[in-house]
């Protein structure tokens, strides 16, 4: 206690000291992690927009002498997999088929059982959420042969529909978790005004709870639609080769073993298919955080 | 079967003459092992103001979601006007609830939110436009009724939350501690605009407090709840001057109530080195041979000054703390070895460690069994 010093002349805010040994260390850290991360990012804009003769010169840090968009034209639609050579736009466009469905069915079923959950308390409610809460921590690879099975016995193994059930089937935990909880945040009294309105169970949900909810709407659409976009697995077990998703078939563009290795159409390629979730992020981030906050923490 | 409760309904109430436009017959309710509501039979008579006062915890906005039909419950049977709603949705019984904290539903306006239960039923959209049109002009929300919830002020957004139960056409308005979430001044007037809708509408009306002063200046009836049971049910007058219990006479009046252990034998009083002849005190039942007995006396009651002359005992205290407040202030002492408040004009000139004369009167004592800590 003895030895604070009060400096006389001290008056309004309290100085901040920018460059103290913290601030530092902190500042350096995060530049290194962020090089880590971008700079792949960056060797792969690049090589894709040189040639081959300039990618086999070996310094992959320059920027490309001449740029040229070939590469990228190649992979979106000449380059061959097997007999077929549309490039990636045909994985493309079953992507968008299998993802606009699964998510939209993903979402509605889970938000549904969520609220069902949060508002209903239906008997046997709570062990039906703790059986579907268990569900999240089974690892896939266990379903995976039991869910062929079960395609085939219902004829819809090797089509679409049976990937968007599988799509559908899996998301259901997490996004009921998400939901149940977001409702859980909502006040009670609210739901209790409704029913004294005389809305009814689906009345309440469309008219009062929907149009509160679009924070943790956005944030299911964004977690499915990154999560069944890059999915790798299931699209290749339960669809054949030309309903593939675009992820089979940047792999199967990249890993072809026949010819020269065309590292600018990989990348490319590669860059092409990620495209879709990083706009998904650049584009909602800041709703993305939003409800996160709103909903999966709580409860 | 139905007939048969009817006539039954009608032997209960023939002393109130009317039928009662809510009654509570043998109500049970219980979460799992808990009892909240234990044979809970309770009539509310037609255009009566009823109030539920207890502590939190007490049962009584339990007791108003059960009326609601916002809670199944466990046994017993509730009847509104007349029919037995027990099974009914909220929307059936001919009920409009107003909450705590609004409720209103953010995403509409203010019109939206009033004519929500009315597009439920399926009114057609004229109907539904006068109605909102009348309520908002008797509740003077007229320029607000294209604003949204969030841009309103919370007195607004408790009239709207009222409105929303008006336009209904209801006859049983219940409230479920509407004022709480507004400051004291606003809950001041509120409270006033709730008495005059009352005697405007003529509506039977169910709220539910945990303020007293509330309770006091807007019930009909108040019904003192303690643990699910109902510890006296009367006029606000009836609560304050005649308190069935010990609970009740602790729990109405602010300063509280000041409890003196005593005995008494015969018509004579003794506690506290005192004894007071109380052959005027309104028994409700002569008690016989001697009892220990719970002295209440209220800090208003005690007589202080010149007025002395009148009272049946007097003792002297000694201030120890002086709480000034204005219109009265209020003196903390000790009086057999428990805190005794007495409260003074606030022109009174005292300050701490002054001795006060104080006098009683046999009509406002209150003596309670020490046992059974009922009214005797």
């Amino acid at each position: 206690m003895a030895d604070i010093s009060y400096p006389t002349d001290a008056r309004g805010a309290k100085p901040r000291r920018v460059m103290t040994k913290g601030n530092v260390i902190l500042w350096s850290t995060l530049a290194v992690i962020l090089a880590y991360y971008a700079l792949p990012l960056y060797v792969m804009v690049v090589t894709s927009l040189k040639g081959m003769p300039e990618i086999r010169m070996g310094n992959i840090f320059s920027p490309p002498m001449e740029i040229t968009f070939d590469a990228w034209h190649k992979a979106a639609f000449t380059a061959c997999t097997g007999l077929n050579c549309e490039g990636l736009s045909r994985g493309f466009w079953n992507s968008v088929e299998i993802l606009v469905p699964s998510t939209i069915l993903s979402i509605a079923m889970a938000s549904i059982s969520g609220y069902a959950i949060a508002n209903w308390r239906f008997k046997g409610s709570e062990v039906f959420f703790t059986i579907l809460i268990f569900g999240a921590f089974i690892p896939y690879q266990v379903m995976i042969y039991p869910l062929v099975i079960l395609l085939r016995e219902i004829g819809l193994f090797g089509s679409l529909w049976g990937l968007v059930l599988v799509h559908t089937v899996f998301g259901m935990p997490i996004l009921t978790l998400l939901f149940r909880n977001y409702f859980t945040s909502l006040p009670e009294e609210l739901f209790k005004a409704a029913r004294v309105d005389g809305a009814g169970f689906w009345g309440i949900f469309f008219r009062v709870l929907v149009p509160m909810s679009l924070p943790i709407f956005m944030v299911a659409l964004i977690l499915q639609m990154t999560g069944i976009w890059n999915d790798f697995l299931f699209g290749v077990i339960y669809t054949r080769p030309d309903q593939y998703p675009m992820t089979v078939q940047l792999n199967n563009i990249v890993n072809a073993v026949q010819g020269v290795k065309e590292y600018n159409v990989n990348m490319a390629a590669t860059l092409l298919t990620g495209i879709v979730p990083l706009t998904i992020y650049f584009v909602s981030g800041k709703l993305f955080v939003r409800g996160i906050a709103a909903g999966a923490v709580k409860g | 079967m139905k007939h048969e409760t009817a006539l039954h309904n009608l032997d209960q109430t023939a002393m109130t003459a009317s039928q009662p436009s809510v009654s509570i017959k043998e109500l049970d309710l219980s979460f799992g092992a808990v009892d909240v509501l234990k044979g809970l039979n309770l009539d509310i008579a037609a255009g009566e103001f009823l109030v539920l006062l207890g502590s939190s915890g007490c049962g009584k906005s339990t007791l108003l979601s059960c009326i609601a039909g916002l809670l199944d419950l466990t046994d017993g049977q509730i009847f509104i006007n007349g029919q037995n709603v027990t099974w009914a949705e909220p929307s059936e019984r001919g009920i409009g609830m107003v909450f705590q904290s609004y409720a209103l539903y953010p995403q509409m306006t203010v019109e939206g939110n009033l004519g929500f239960g009315l597009r439920n039923a399926g009114v057609p959209k004229a109907e539904v436009k006068e109605r909102i049109a009348r309520a908002a002009k008797i509740l003077q929300i007229e320029p607000l009724l294209k604003r949204r919830p969030a841009a309103l002020s919370g007195g607004q957004r408790q009239r709207v939350a009222i409105g929303r139960a008006l336009v209904r056409d209801v006859d049983v308005f219940l409230f479920d501690e509407p004022l709480s979430n507004l400051d004291a001044k606003l809950r001041a007037d509120l409270r006033v605009e709730i008495k005059l809708l009352h005697q405007q509408l003529g509506n039977t009306m169910i709220y539910v407090t945990h303020d007293q002063v509330e309770a006091m200046t807007l019930a009909d009836r108040i019904a003192i709840m303690k643990d699910g049971k109902i510890m006296q049910l009367g006029t606000p007058d009836a609560v304050y001057n005649q308190p069935a219990n010990r609970y009740v006479a602790e729990f109405i009046g602010a300063p509280a109530m000041n409890f003196v252990d005593g005995k008494l034998s015969g018509t004579k009083l003794s506690f506290a080195d005192l004894s007071v002849d109380v052959a005027d005190y309104p028994f409700q039942s002569a008690p016989g041979g001697d009892l220990n007995v719970t002295v209440g006396l209220r800090p208003e009651h005690l007589i202080v000054g010149t007025d002395q002359l009148q009272s049946a005992a007097t003792f002297e205290l000694t201030a120890e703390i002086v709480e000034p407040m204005g219109a009265d202030t209020l003196v903390w002492s000790t009086l057999d070895g428990r805190r005794f408040r007495v409260r003074l004009d606030g022109q009174t000139k005292i300050s701490a460690g002054d001795t006060l004369s104080v006098g009683i009167a046999v009509e406002t004592l209150n003596i309670f069994n020490a046992a059974t800590e009922q009214r005797l």
